[in-house]
């Protein structure tokens, strides 16, 4: 079972990469930008487990180490709706 | 006292800590690997500077979730000291043994420099030979020391007195500009309720020699051997 967690910083919390990023890009010529945050992508694979089973595991590991709750969110997609996205590659 | 100095793949000042408790404390020390889970035999734990893990996910993130920390849990419960300096205190906030949490500098910089800190709290075994409002000097290491808490944690760090070290001006104002990372509120250590596990990102142990440029983090060395010797002799208050 593959499973995807999307780590970012909470709404409210400065980000100070995203901003730096910004900047880069607005001195490319990108002055349309509005925001900018930077998030972090983990693909997990793991051994057999339904993709609901998936979630609850994998949402035990964000809540033990993958993610900090005083500054981050995360979301979680399993193969199923990873699986479409991968196809139209 | 006994000290025991925890090396992480990736910990830089272990050598320094094991310097200063060794040479010039003459105190009995010992390494600490950080797949130990026996702390036993000893009264104060220190958790060095450095990269634990190369700081991966997080600073201290994979570090908080080591053997030799979960064996530090127990270790606190029994009413052992423990110190984390700079990297040290990302692994405390990470493990939960301390609130909040360090991050990337406002700056974005990494900051090593000397800094300025004014001694908000003379109440724990680290730091009651201070006297309160005291202006100290030791340097600073990082590139993420942003001390960051939800609104009601720094209300209980400030009505609990738990915030102990602040980055101030020379002459102990605390001030936006002496703010090297932007930490909130100036934050530069807290101590857990029971005064017993302190959390800094300055460097006391680069700061305990004349030959270094300064003896301030000495003291805090002093202190916790006060605790033991009891007998105030080098107590200023």
């Amino acid at each position: 079972m593959k499973a995807r967690v999307l780590v970012r910083l909470k709404p409210g919390i400065m980000d100070v990469q995203g901003a730096a990023v910004k900047r880069a890009l607005a001195g490319l010529g990108f002055s349309e930008l509005n925001d900018l945050r930077v998030g972090k992508v983990i693909d997990i694979d793991l051994d057999g487990a339904t993709p609901g089973e998936a979630r609850g595991r994998v949402g035990e590991m964000c809540r033990q180490l993958l993610a900090n709750p005083i500054l981050e969110e995360y979301t979680i997609e399993t193969v199923d709706d990873l699986a479409p996205r991968e196809a139209a590659r | 006292m006994r000290f025991g100095v925890v090396v992480f793949p990736g910990t830089w000042s272990d050598c320094d800590f094991h310097y200063v408790i060794s040479e010039v404390l003459h105190q009995p020390v010992r390494y600490v690997w950080h797949r130990e889970r026996e702390l036993g035999q000893l009264d104060c734990v220190i958790l060095p500077g450095g990269f634990s893990y190369g700081d991966y996910l997080r600073a201290g993130a994979v570090g908080g979730r080591s053997p030799v920390v979960e064996a530090l849990r127990e270790f606190v419960a029994g009413g052992g000291l423990v110190l984390g300096s700079c990297n040290g205190f990302q692994i405390l906030c990470e493990a939960g043994l301390l609130p909040g949490v360090l991050t990337r500098n406002e700056c974005l910089q990494y900051r090593c420099q000397s800094s300025h800190l004014v001694v908000e709290n003379v109440d724990t075994p680290f730091t009651r030979g201070f006297r309160p409002g005291q202006v100290l000097t030791m340097p600073i290491s990082h590139g993420e020391g942003k001390y960051y808490a939800d609104a009601e944690t720094l209300v209980r760090l400030k009505q609990q007195n738990l915030i102990v070290f602040r980055y101030a001006e020379a002459d102990g104002r605390v001030t936006k500009a002496s703010n090297p990372n932007g930490s909130l509120d100036n934050i530069a250590g807290i101590v857990n309720p029971e005064g017993r596990v302190l959390g800094m990102m300055p460097h006391p142990e680069r700061a305990s020699e004349t030959a270094m440029g300064g003896t301030d983090g000495l003291l805090m060395f002093q202190s916790l051997l006060g605790t033991l010797v009891e007998d105030g002799t080098f107590l200023k208050r």
